[in-house]
């Protein structure tokens, strides 16, 4: 198991606690833990509505792939650390890291 | 106005199959969408991503299976709005209703699907303070007719494809393009990004890298845009209209207003029909839920099948329905 800290879009901090031997991805359990993530395209790296900001953690956690860069880029706003959560594996590098949950609220 | 039997709100996968389960029964569609094309998210976000479970096809492209409906529906001449958003439902004396889209086409239909998938995709919105007192009045998301902008001063921001191909075509109709993005590259096709850099460099379009939209402003109608580079200079720029292109994202929009029972964004219904709690309004696919509910295309095409037989009565008050095989009886064209 690994533990961080996920603040929603109202700027609460919550301790989130997810299984590392599952092969979660983060936008799994952001969305099992019921935080408003839309995950249109279900993980493909298609739509940054699971997009997060990582505020502390790993460098390498806060790197995103091109694939990642590709929609970012697209966003009206985006950070250094951004990463789309769907493609972060629920992995020891979580350990102690804090997030914050970026993407389009659903009205 | 329009004049149908089943007005089908969304033409994304289940919204296209529920086409064919009224046609069986002899139902007439017109169906309405947000997006400038068929297929939902399936076209929008993933046409060449392959399925694995649609049943009968090993491997199926996303656009492919849209193709292969829309193949499907054609003898049942369905109609289409496209590019629109239904905004009003009004409910008529005979229990009938008529729905309204952003730009007032108006259908008449005696029963409302929805089968709106996880809402209409809307543009993403820069932040910007005043930026909706000026949509409209310069500010706009979408290129719908290009002839607006010719001899206008436009300023478009963003990085990806739209951005570059819209900057491409209005060089040659708008009085002078700037595209601003905020990087010093561009990730979209590669052959577009070295068209704009040549049209910059010929002189033909003004190219702002590295640079973020701060302000808006203008007295009842856009006039100007003020930038800000990396190392937070201030430009501002006079121009009739600012595009903000920064994709597309689903919201439910005024669905959340038809007085139906709605739990985290999901319409309610009832597991025998998919009937919703009001009278002639069904919900489908994606948008519904009920307990043991899967967002799978496969369980929205069983719903467009269970929720047909249901609505039948509406349209067709005084006939029995009986339940026909297309073995036996084939697909009769209208």
């Amino acid at each position: 198991m690994v533990k961080f800290t996920v603040e929603d879009q109202d700027g609460n901090r919550q301790e989130v606690e997810a299984p590392t031997d599952m092969g979660f991805s983060l936008m799994e359990i952001l969305k099992a833990s019921e935080y408003p993530i839309l995950a249109t395209c279900g993980g493909m790296a298609l739509c940054a509505t699971c997009h997060i900001e990582i505020l502390e953690g790993p460098d390498e956690l806060g790197e995103a792939t091109d694939l990642e860069l590709d929609q970012l880029e697209n966003l009206p706003e985006y950070f250094p650390t951004s990463r789309l959560s769907c493609q972060i594996r629920v992995s020891d590098m979580l350990e102690g890291a804090v997030l914050k949950l970026r993407g389009e609220d659903v009205i | 106005m329009i004049q149908t039997d089943l007005c089908i709100i969304g033409a994304g996968p289940v919204g296209l199959f529920a086409v064919f389960e009224a046609g069986l029964l002899k139902m007439r569609c017109h169906l309405i969408d947000a997006l400038p094309q068929v297929g939902g998210q399936l076209s929008e976000i993933y046409p060449q991503k392959p399925i694995y479970d649609i049943p009968g096809y090993p491997e199926v492209k996303a656009q492919e299976l849209v193709d292969n409906l829309m193949e499907q529906i054609k003898p049942f001449k369905p109609t289409f709005t496209l590019g629109e958003r239904v905004d009003y439902l009004e409910k008529q004396e005979d229990g009938s209703y008529v729905v309204t889209t952003s730009d007032k086409t108006q259908v008449h239909a005696q029963v409302i699907v929805i089968a709106g998938g996880l809402g209409c995709f809307e543009p993403r919105k820069p932040v910007l303070d005043n930026l909706e007192t000026f949509e409209g009045k310069g500010v706009t998301y979408m290129v719908k007719n290009p002839e607006t902008f010719r001899d206008k001063n436009v300023v478009l921001a963003g990085g990806g494809d739209s951005a570059l191909d819209w900057t491409i075509y209005l060089a040659e109709v708008a009085k002078r393009v700037t595209l601003v993005h905020r990087n010093e590259t561009f990730r979209g096709a590669p052959d577009s990004a070295a068209k704009v850099f040549d049209l910059a460099s010929e002189g033909k379009i003004d190219l702002i890298l590295s640079a973020n939209l701060k302000e808006i402003s203008g007295n009842g109608k856009l006039d100007s845009v003020t930038l800000t580079d990396k190392t937070k200079n201030e430009y501002k720029i006079e121009t009739d209209y600012l595009i903000p292109l920064f994709g597309l994202s689903p919201k439910l929009g005024p669905i959340a207003d038809w007085g139906l029972s709605i739990d985290k964004n999901a319409i309610e219904v009832d597991t025998r029909d998919y009937s919703t709690g009001v009278d002639r309004i069904y919900a489908i696919g994606d948008i519904n839920t009920y307990p043991g509910k899967l967002k799978l295309i496969l369980c929205g095409f069983h719903e467009a099948a269970i929720m047909m037989h249901s609505a039948f009565k509406y349209v067709y008050p005084d006939q029995k329905l009986s339940f026909k095989y297309t073995t036996v009886n084939g697909v009769n064209a209208f």
